[in-house]
Order: C-alpha cells, then sequence, then structure tokens
C-alpha cells in the first residue's frame, strides 16, 4: 500500500491541500510514524470521507490538518495559505475556519458548563458582538441542530443523551462560521438510530452552510453515505482515492476490497460474496514493512511488493491507487448494484 | 499441590441426548428498583434456543439485551432485583439454583464472551494462569495436561505461537487477540451454550469478521447453542439461525434470519433496517432516521413503547398494549399495524395524510433538519393528548403542508422504488 | 491500537451517560435534575453547618458575650461545668469556654489560611504542568517530590527554630509551603485526565488562549477534586498545629490555642485533676476533623461523575 506520491491531488486552487504530511509520536527507538507521507485535497463544498482501521492514522491526519498536532513535515494549506508556517497569533486566528467534531460526544462538551455557555464560547473568546447577541446566536444555531434552546440555556451535558451531546458539538463548531468542518469519528459511540439522525443533520447542513467536510469514520458504509470523495488508508498511508461509487463498486486496492468484504450486510440474501476477508492483524507501525505496507496481509503480494513502495497513480479520471498490482474490474464488478452512476463519475461504469 | 476436582452437584445430561431445547426462557423479568422507580430492564422476554443453534439478540442500548444475558445466567447482583419468570436449560430451572449449584454452570455448561476483554481479563495475571486455573478446578486436569490443553486451545482460537502468548500479560496483546484468548477462556471447558455479549463491538471490521467467522467454526463444531447479542444487525445476519429483535426490555419481533428481514412486522425492526446506511445504495442517499430516543425504562409509556416514534402507530397503540402474534412458524412480533399488511398500510397512508412527523421522516417526506426536537416535541405532544391527529398549530412551520404521494411500505431491503425520489441526487 | 481504545471508551463513556440519565426519553423531566443537584445530603450540609458555625464563633469571639480568656479568677479554680462557667474553668481559675472559642482561632487560621494559599499556589501550578506538560510540567514534578521528601513535622520543626519568634503568619505560611506539593500532584493527576478531553481539543481550535482555556475549560472540573482534597488538608493542618502546641512549638503562650489548652490540661496532673480543661479541646477539634472529613467525603462522591448519582 501505501502510497506516496501525488497524483491524487488535483488542481492548486482547491479549498484544503495537504502535501508529504508526516506526523510522528514519541522519542527514540519507539518513535512511530502514525502518518507518513499523505497528501489529499478537498475542493469547497466537498466531502472527503477518510476511511480506515483504527491504528492507521486516519484520526491523526484530522487532528494535524486542525492543528491540534501539528504536523512534523509537510504542509497543510488551507484556502492558500499554509497553516503551518504561520505564528502563533495568526494560527489562533486562521484556525477559527477550521473545526472539528469529536468521536466522543460526552467528552466534547465541558461537563461543568451549562450547554448554552459551550455553545457561545467560541464568540466570548473572539469577543464578538455582545452578550446578547452571542445568546440569540447560539439560541439559532441550536435550534437548527435541533437542540431546544431553553433546555440548553439551564442544563448541563450530563442532562442531554449521546446523540444531543454530538447535536450540541455539532452547534458549537458551527458558531464561528467554519469553511472547513473535520468529523472525526462522529457517529460510532451512537445508536444505529440515532446515527442517522446525525448522518442526516451533517449533510443537510453541509447543503444549507456550503461547509467543506473531512469526515473520518471506520465504517465503511457511513462513509458511502456521506461523503463525495473516499480515501482509503492503511498504517500511516493512503491506498486508494476516488468518488464513493466508483471505490465501492469497482476497488482497485486488495486492502480496499477486503474492507469492503469483511463488512457485515443486514441482509442475509448479500451473504458471503466470494472475496474471503483478510486474515492476521495490522502490524506495528513502529517497525512497517518494508516496500508496500499492506504486504503482509495482501493475498496478491508479490516479490516487487517488498521491494518497491507503490506510488499513487491513476486507474481512471478521479481514481487513484497506490498498488503494483492493482484488482482488475471485471472480476469484482459481477455483483455490482444497478444503481445509475452520477454523471462524469467514471468513464469505465460500463467496463 | 494439585487441586481437588469438585464433585459436580449438578448432573447434566449430554447435549445429544437431550430431549427438550437447550435454553428455554419463559416470561422472564427482570427489574431492578432504583431511585428513579423500577427500571424494567426485561419485561416478559421468553424464548426457547436448540442445542447447535444462535439466537441473534439484536437491540439498542438501553434496550435491556445485555441485562438478558445476566439474568438467564443468574449473574446480576441480588441488591434492589426482581427476577421472576423461567430459565430452563438442559433440564436444570436455573433460577431456583442456589449461587453454590450455579457455579456447576457457569464455565462448564454455559460461558459468556464479554465485550471489552481488557476489563474481562485480570491484568496482572497471565494468559498462562488465566486459561489453566478453570481448567484445572473445572476438569480436575494437572498442571501438564492443562497446560497442553490451554495451548491447544489457544492454537484452535488462531492464536499463532500459543506457546509465547502464554506468558504474556492481557496488556501485551493486542485487541483481536485478547478477544481470541476470551473466547478461549469462554470454551475452555467445553460449554454447552455460549452467551456471547457484543463480542466484536470496538473491534475493527476486518478482525470482527474474524472473530465471528472463527466462533462460527468452533459452534459448529462443538454443536453449541450459542447467543449473539449485538446492536449491529448485520452481525447477525448472516450468523443466527433465529433473530430476536428487543426494544424497551421486551423482544419485539422474533423470527428465523431469512424470514425476518425478508418478511419483517414490526415497525420497529423495519424502521432499524431502513436507518442503516447501506452500502448498496448510491452516496448521499437519505437516511430514513427515527427520530427521538429510545424510551427511559423506568418510566415507560402506556401501549406500545415504540409508538411515540412509530410511523404506523393510531390511537390505539399510545393506550392498548400489543400483545405477542404469530405469523407464519416460528416468528412473533408485538403491533397492531404490523408492516405489510392491510391495515399497517392503511395506518402509515393515514399518517402520512395527516402529517404525523415520524410516518413522514420515515417516508422521507421530511426533508431538511427538522427532524428533531420540533419532531420529538410534537410527538410527545401527540402523546400526551392522546392522538396522533396533529393540531395545525403543532405542525412545524419548516414542514411542507403538501400532501407527499403515499409510498407503500416497502417490505424488502435493499434499494427501495420510494428511495429514489428523495434520496438527494443531484448534489455535487 | 490507540483507536480501539478510544472508541471502547468513547461507548464506554455513552452508555454510562444514557444510564445516568435516566437512559434517554423524550428530555429527562425533573427527576435527574433534582437527583443531581440535592446530591451532596443532609451529612454534609450538617457538617458544612457546624464548621461554620465554628468559624462564625471565632471570628465573632471579641464581640460575643464571652469572659476574657486569659482572665484568672482565683476564686473559681478547677470547677467543673455550671451556669457561670459553661464549660468549666481550669487550674488557673480561666473560663475554658471562652479560652477554647478564642483558641480555636489559631487553629482555623492556620488550617484554612495556610490550606487557602497552598490550595492557590498549587492549583495554579498544578494546571499549567497538567495542561501544558514539557518541560515546566518536569520541573514543577521534581520540585514537588523533594518537598515531599522531608518528613513535614521534622521540617517544619527546624525552620521554626531558626525562624523566630514565632508568629501566626511565619505558622502559616510554613504549613502552606508544606502543603502546596500536595495540592499541587492532586490538581495536576486531575487537570490530566481532562486536559486530553475532547472539550479542550475543541477550545483549542476555537482559538482560545493557554489561560482561558486553563481558567475557564480545566478549572471548574479541577475544583470538586481538589477542594474536597483541601478540606482533608485542613484537618491534618489542624492536627499538626495541634501537635506542635502540644509540644510546645505553635503560638507562645498565654495566648490560646487548641493545642496549648490539651497541653496544659495533661500538666501538672491536671488529667486527674479536671479532665475536663483536656477534654474540652480534643473533643472540639475531633468534631471538627469528622465535619472536615464527611464534607470532602461527600464532595468527592458527589462531582465524581462515575460513582456519583447512581
Amino acid at each position: 500500500m501505501a502510497g506516496s506520491g501525488t497524483a491524487q491531488l488535483r488542481g492548486d486552487d482547491l479549498l484544503l491541500r495537504v502535501e508529504h504530511l508526516v506526523v510522528e509520536f514519541g522519542k527514540g527507538p519507539r518513535r512511530v510514524r502514525a502518518v507518513s507521507d499523505v497528501s489529499f485535497d478537498v475542493a469547497a463544498g466537498e466531502t472527503l470521507g477518510l476511511v480506515g482501521e483504527s491504528g492507521c492514522g486516519k484520526s491523526t491526519t484530522g487532528r494535524a490538518v486542525a492543528l491540534v498536532h501539528p504536523p512534523d513535515q509537510g504542509s497543510v494549506r488551507f484556502a492558500g495559505t499554509d497553516l503551518t508556517t504561520l505564528n502563533q497569533r495568526d494560527l489562533r486566528q486562521a484556525r477559527t475556519k477550521v473545526q472539528m467534531v469529536f468521536q466522543d460526544p460526552i467528552s466534547s462538551l465541558n461537563p461543568r458548563r451549562r450547554v448554552l455557555d459551550s455553545v457561545m464560547e467560541p464568540l466570548s473568546i473572539w469577543g464578538i458582538g455582545s452578550n446578547e447577541e452571542r445568546k440569540a446566536k447560539a439560541r439559532q444555531t441550536l435550534e437548527s441542530v435541533g437542540i431546544n434552546p431553553s433546555d440548553a440555556s439551564s442544563q448541563r451535558p450530563i442532562e442531554f443523551s449521546g446523540g444531543q451531546c454530538q447535536r450540541i458539538s455539532i452547534a458549537r463548531a458551527l458558531m464561528l462560521e467554519p469553511s472547513l468542518l473535520i468529523c472525526d469519528e462522529p457517529v460510532s459511540a451512537l445508536d444505529v438510530s440515532v446515527q442517522a439522525q446525525i448522518l442526516n443533520l451533517l449533510d443537510d447542513l453541509k447543503r444549507e452552510r456550503g461547509l467543506t467536510m473531512v469526515f473520518i469514520a471506520h465504517d465503511l458504509a457511513v462513509v458511502k453515505n456521506v461523503s463525495d470523495r473516499v480515501a482509503v488508508m492503511y498504517l500511516g498511508k493512503l491506498c486508494e482515492v476516488a468518488p464513493p461509487d466508483t471505490l465501492y463498486r469497482h476497488p482497485a486496492h486488495p486492502y480496499t476490497a477486503a474492507l469492503l468484504a469483511s463488512i457485515p450486510e443486514p441482509d442475509p440474501s448479500a451473504a458471503t460474496n466470494g472475496r474471503a476477508p483478510l486474515s492476521g492483524e495490522l502490524p506495528s507501525p513502529t517497525d512497517p514493512p518494508s516496500g508496500c505496507r499492506f504486504r503482509t496481509r495482501c493475498p496478491y503480494a508479490q516479490e516487487k511488493c517488498a521491494i518497491e513502495e507503490p506510488e499513487m497513480r491513476a486507474l481512471g479520471p478521479d481514481h487513484f491507487v497506490a498498488c503494483h498490482f492493482p484488482l482488475a474490474r471485471p472480476m469484482v464488478s459481477t455483483e455490482a448494484p444497478a444503481v445509475a452512476e452520477p454523471v462524469g463519475a467514471s468513464p469505465f461504469s460500463n467496463a | 499441590m494439585s487441586p481437588r476436582r469438585r464433585r459436580p452437584h449438578l448432573v447434566f445430561p449430554d447435549a445429544s441426548e437431550l430431549e427438550e431445547p437447550l435454553l428455554d426462557v419463559q416470561d422472564l423479568r427482570t427489574y431492578f428498583h432504583t431511585a428513579r422507580g423500577v427500571v424494567k430492564a426485561n419485561d416478559g422476554v421468553s424464548f426457547t434456543l436448540n442445542r447447535g443453534k444462535t439466537l441473534g439478540v439484536v437491540g439498542e442500548s438501553g434496550s435491556g439485551k445485555t441485562v438478558l444475558t445476566r439474568s438467564i445466567m443468574g449473574l446480576l447482583p441480588n441488591i434492589q432485583l426482581e427476577r421472576s419468570g423461567s430459565v430452563r436449560f438442559a433440564g436444570h430451572e436455573l433460577t431456583s439454583l442456589t449461587a453454590h449449584q450455579l457455579r456447576d454452570v457457569w464455565g462448564t455448561q454455559m460461558a459468556v464472551i464479554f465485550q471489552d476483554p481488557m476489563t474481562a481479563l485480570n491484568p496482572v495475571v497471565r494468559v498462562d494462569r488465566q486459561l489453566t486455573e478453570s481448567l484445572r478446578i473445572r476438569l480436575g486436569l494437572d498442571r501438564r495436561a492443562a497446560h497442553d490443553t490451554a495451548i491447544a486451545l489457544l492454537g484452535s482460537v488462531g492464536i499463532p505461537a500459543p506457546e509465547q502468548r502464554m506468558r504474556n500479560y492481557p496488556h501485551e496483546l493486542s485487541g483481536g487477540m485478547r478477544q481470541r484468548v476470551m473466547i478461549a477462556i469462554a470454551l475452555a471447558c467445553g460449554p454447552k451454550l455460549v452467551l456471547a455479549d457484543e463480542p466484536t463491538t470496538g473491534l475493527d471490521v476486518t478482525l470482527q469478521a474474524q472473530i465471528l467467522d472463527l466462533l462460527a467454526s468452533l459452534q459448529r463444531e462443538r454443536s453449541m447453542g450459542m447467543i449473539l447479542v449485538t446492536h449491529d444487525l448485520g452481525v447477525v445476519a448472516n450468523r443466527a439461525d433465529d433473530i430476536a429483535v428487543m426494544y424497551a426490555g421486551r423482544i419485539v419481533e422474533q423470527a428465523p434470519t431469512k424470514d425476518l428481514f425478508s418478511h419483517t412486522r414490526m415497525p420497529y425492526t423495519e424502521a432499524l433496517l431502513r436507518s442503516i446506511p447501506r452500502l448498496a445504495d448510491p452516496s448521499h442517499t437519505r437516511l430514513r432516521a427515527i427520530p427521538g430516543r429510545p424510551p427511559d425504562l423506568a418510566s415507560l409509556p402506556d401501549g406500545c413503547p415504540f409508538a411515540p416514534r412509530c410511523p404506523y402507530a393510531q390511537d390505539r397503540c399510545l393506550t392498548d398494549d400489543p400483545p405477542p402474534r404469530t405469523a407464519g412458524a416460528g416468528h412473533l412480533f408485538r403491533c397492531w399495524f404490523p408492516v405489510g399488511s392491510p391495515e399497517g398500510e392503511d395506518a402509515l397512508a393515514r399518517n402520512v395524510a395527516a402529517g404525523v412527523p415520524a410516518a413522514l421522516a420515515f417516508t422521507g417526506a421530511l426533508a431538511g433538519a427538522a427532524i428533531s426536537v420540533t419532531t420529538v416535541s410534537v410527538t410527545a405532544t401527540a402523546v400526551v393528548t392522546g392522538s396522533l391527529a396533529p393540531d395545525a398549530s403543532l405542525v412545524p412551520p419548516a414542514v411542507p403542508l403538501v400532501v407527499p404521494p403515499v409510498v407503500p411500505p416497502v417490505v424488502s431491503p435493499g434499494p427501495a422504488e420510494g428511495a429514489n425520489g428523495d434520496a438527494t441526487a443531484g448534489e455535487s | 491500537m490507540v483507536d480501539i481504545g478510544n472508541a471502547n471508551q468513547a461507548i464506554e463513556r455513552v452508555r454510562e451517560f444514557e444510564a445516568l440519565t435516566g437512559t434517554t426519553g423524550p428530555v429527562p423531566p425533573a427527576t435527574a435534575t433534582t437527583a443531581s443537584r440535592s446530591g451532596l445530603g443532609v451529612v454534609f450540609w450538617v457538617s458544612f453547618g457546624w464548621v461554620l458555625f465554628m468559624v462564625l464563633l471565632a471570628i465573632f469571639a471579641s464581640v460575643l458575650p464571652l469572659k476574657n480568656p486569659n482572665f484568672q479568677d482565683y476564686s473559681a479554680v478547677n470547677i467543673g461545668p455550671s451556669i457561670h462557667h459553661l464549660l468549666g474553668t481550669d487550674d488557673l481559675g480561666r473560663d475554658l469556654l471562652s479560652r477554647i472559642i478564642f483558641g480555636s482561632r489559631v487553629s482555623l487560621i492556620i488550617g484554612f489560611a495556610s490550606v487557602g494559599l497552598a490550595l492557590v499556589a498549587g492549583g495554579v501550578l498544578g494546571l499549567l504542568a497538567g495542561y501544558t506538560g514539557g518541560w515546566i510540567d518536569t520541573v514543577l514534578n521534581a520540585g514537588s517530590l523533594v518537598v515531599l521528601a522531608f518528613p513535614a513535622l521534622l521540617a517544619i520543626l527546624v525552620i521554626e527554630a531558626f525562624w523566630v519568634p514565632r508568629s501566626l503568619l511565619k505558622l502559616t505560611i510554613i504549613f502552606a509551603v508544606a502543603g502546596t506539593p500536595s495540592l499541587f500532584r492532586v490538581i495536576r493527576a486531575t487537570t490530566l485526565s481532562f486536559a486530553t478531553r475532547e472539550f479542550v481539543v475543541a477550545a483549542r481550535t476555537m482559538g482560545a488562549t493557554t489561560w482561558r482555556i486553563l481558567f475557564r475549560e480545566l478549572l471548574p472540573n479541577v475544583v470538586p477534586a481538589a477542594v474536597s482534597f483541601a478540606l482533608i488538608g485542613v484537618a491534618v493542618a489542624i492536627i499538626l498545629e495541634g501537635s506542635l502546641a502540644f509540644l510546645g512549638l505553635s503560638i507562645s503562650l498565654p495566648t490560646a490555642s487548641l493545642g496549648n489548652i490539651v497541653n496544659e490540661g495533661v500538666q501538672n496532673n491536671n488529667l486527674t485533676l479536671n479532665a475536663y480543661i483536656a477534654l474540652w479541646p480534643s473533643l472540639y477539634i475531633f468534631i471538627l476533623l469528622v465535619a472536615l472529613n464527611l464534607m470532602a467525603d461527600r464532595l468527592r462522591t458527589r462531582f465524581d461523575v462515575r460513582a456519583g448519582n447512581l
């Protein structure tokens, strides 16, 4: 796997352009490269889904883009400015346009503060408007995410359920009217029925406010639902980048195919589609395999994979893969569902 | 000094000689008396499980599914607990056994696999001792034999280099390995029934598939009965013989797996299936979220507990609790207006026409972010007044009052005809 | 791997939360709210009332109709409790009630003021060390360990020996310095547990400054644990002062302090002649300590989200 390289990058003028991102943890021999030379870009109004198993570095990538954990190398160009080169003061200012929604809705909110105060906080930090104006805006935003503002003014997070807390966190993230929202596993701690509410809400907000999103999740079905473009990560590297319908119908990277095969579909008739789920476990990131990082678990691995790291390359317009031996289409497209292809998504759709 | 073998106080017939079902639970009620009132965690749960079969128990958090497994085993703390009903296991009535006698059941006859192996395993004891201890005490094996059996067990659950793993502490193992160790411990004494309580929640999808496959193959080899508790319908869809869907402490629908998916009767099951994002759907397909949230088990509403969120709900549902009804062999459900029946279709059409939010959200007529508090409070008000016919003033202004085309309830899962109309196509 | 832990924790926390908030149900009604508000319970308020009463007595001792604590009435030596002397008199004919109330001033000032100072110092340093980490944390942590490594009583004795004459202010400062490291460590540990929570990360992404995060986000979460620990600290300080006074190393006589009075009560065969002298101040200290400990205990259980409320 493992794609270094920047073939998947589009123009220079996109809202977010992340190049050669490297994030490391720890010191000395135990130093871990959680993110190792990852590049991607996101156009304004687009949702990029970042998907992978735990330990693949997807959350770290999200935090590095928001500069919560500054990257060790690489650049994060946001609206034309490289965030990594900014000084402390400019960074504070620039950050307000990049907001995050987190996995754990409970710990996302300060347990000792009233919900309305938490939502007003972003405006208070920057001294925007009078107290009354802030309150009005907070109430309005809460309403737009489906929280009754009068409950919020008197209650603390403990009095809300997980799903409601997640709505409140979303409202707080929207207060500064960011142009980029990074959602780090926003629904994985929620119940199935509540999960759908939050996903719909995010989709609505995105449309209404023209938000650009980076949506990080381990659940491929969820990512497919919300994304315009999906990037698959494995052990700190990108494997494959494509629009969701293309990626899910014609996975080119063996890892993407294995991930898809592992998903338990709530439908007994969709049973065992013949693709064997992955065996083995994630190698230690302290000592990643040489060459392609996926080769230790890859059913198609060849000698070349151990020697040479595959570069990202185009398989078709807007379909990029980092693999020496990408899967041929007909092999996997037999059980493709009969769904209309979005116009212009892939010229290969009839192959 | 080798530990003495404890003489069993109870005699269990060999599973293959068993005449009756392996497990027969009848009208099990588990109530907790708390400061907030009586929490009815299990309210009249009944099912049977045969040898070598798998029952999938599906429910959201707070549906009482975890309490059910504990209650069956008799593992609940006896404080402020009220438990009634019958649990017959391999010819013994478990509810009347003493704690001492239950110890003959646990481990050797019935074993549990917990969700979080990190807390279920003792962190300061090596894998070695956690495994061999029960082998030596329960099966009376000596040190050498127990050690060999343990290594064989670790091998059988797919742990590479089991001799080395035996010397590890739980924290030295990866998440998948820990869950495998948990399974090895549970299966060590050859139980006839395994209760797997969310065995793969928190594991990655590729690991989840491995663990579930492992469980399935071990179950086949040993022809054990298994209860697979999960919140994920996908986990049980291909792995359970029967599925029981729990809501608010009771089983609201129970059926052979194929039947449950193809002939769904209970609106809750249908809504749950519809709310899950599916790989087969194109991206940006709007999800049919279930508005509101599950009821408080301490203050259940009158009538059907799902009624306040149900797209099919009628006045009757708010007052009369539906009894279990049958639909074909082994298919039970609790609903007055079942999915796929004429009265159900009628009820849904009426609700859509009347603009009941739950029905609009379900059929996809309600676009925008308005499905939320407004919806919930409207539903709640309707419940209070005892009528679901909306008052004009109660309809949120954001909702277009255009009556949408009545979409017949589509029973079969998968891309529904009704889905295309409201999917946010044309996006991007 | 890190993520698995997080996912589990998150799911776990949501579950716990749903359990606490009454599983769910259309906006939890008043029950959840009132239960958590009145969570401190009767025990706390009775203890609090008692401590408050003692503090008020000490503050207003000079305006209350009390006898001069140092007036020696040789016509009423060693008498038991009576209508003229509610708690009796000592071997010099001084009124025990007023001696104890005036004496409690010393104990309470040393107890509360020194711990208060330690709380502020340890609090600021602990927040800073816990949130920023890095070399600040390393240095402060090492410093606290060095101070903690001295046996407190011995250190105080040595300092007192060189820093004469003894005064209330000096004693308070010495006690505060001795108490700061413990409070620092408690607050640092509590801060650490909150500093990685997402709401702190969220505040950073919103552009909050370090000071704002420390005092607006972290401080309110740290206060309950710190205060409950500090109350125990007050109890320890009062005992320590009593012990010093008993050894004759606290405030110089004739100024009364609780420890002084106990000391006098056991000297000159007073214990057999008039046990009341030692009994009353001992009882005072005992009840005060029980009240402080109960308050600390209730505070801790109430604000410990995991254990409380269930």
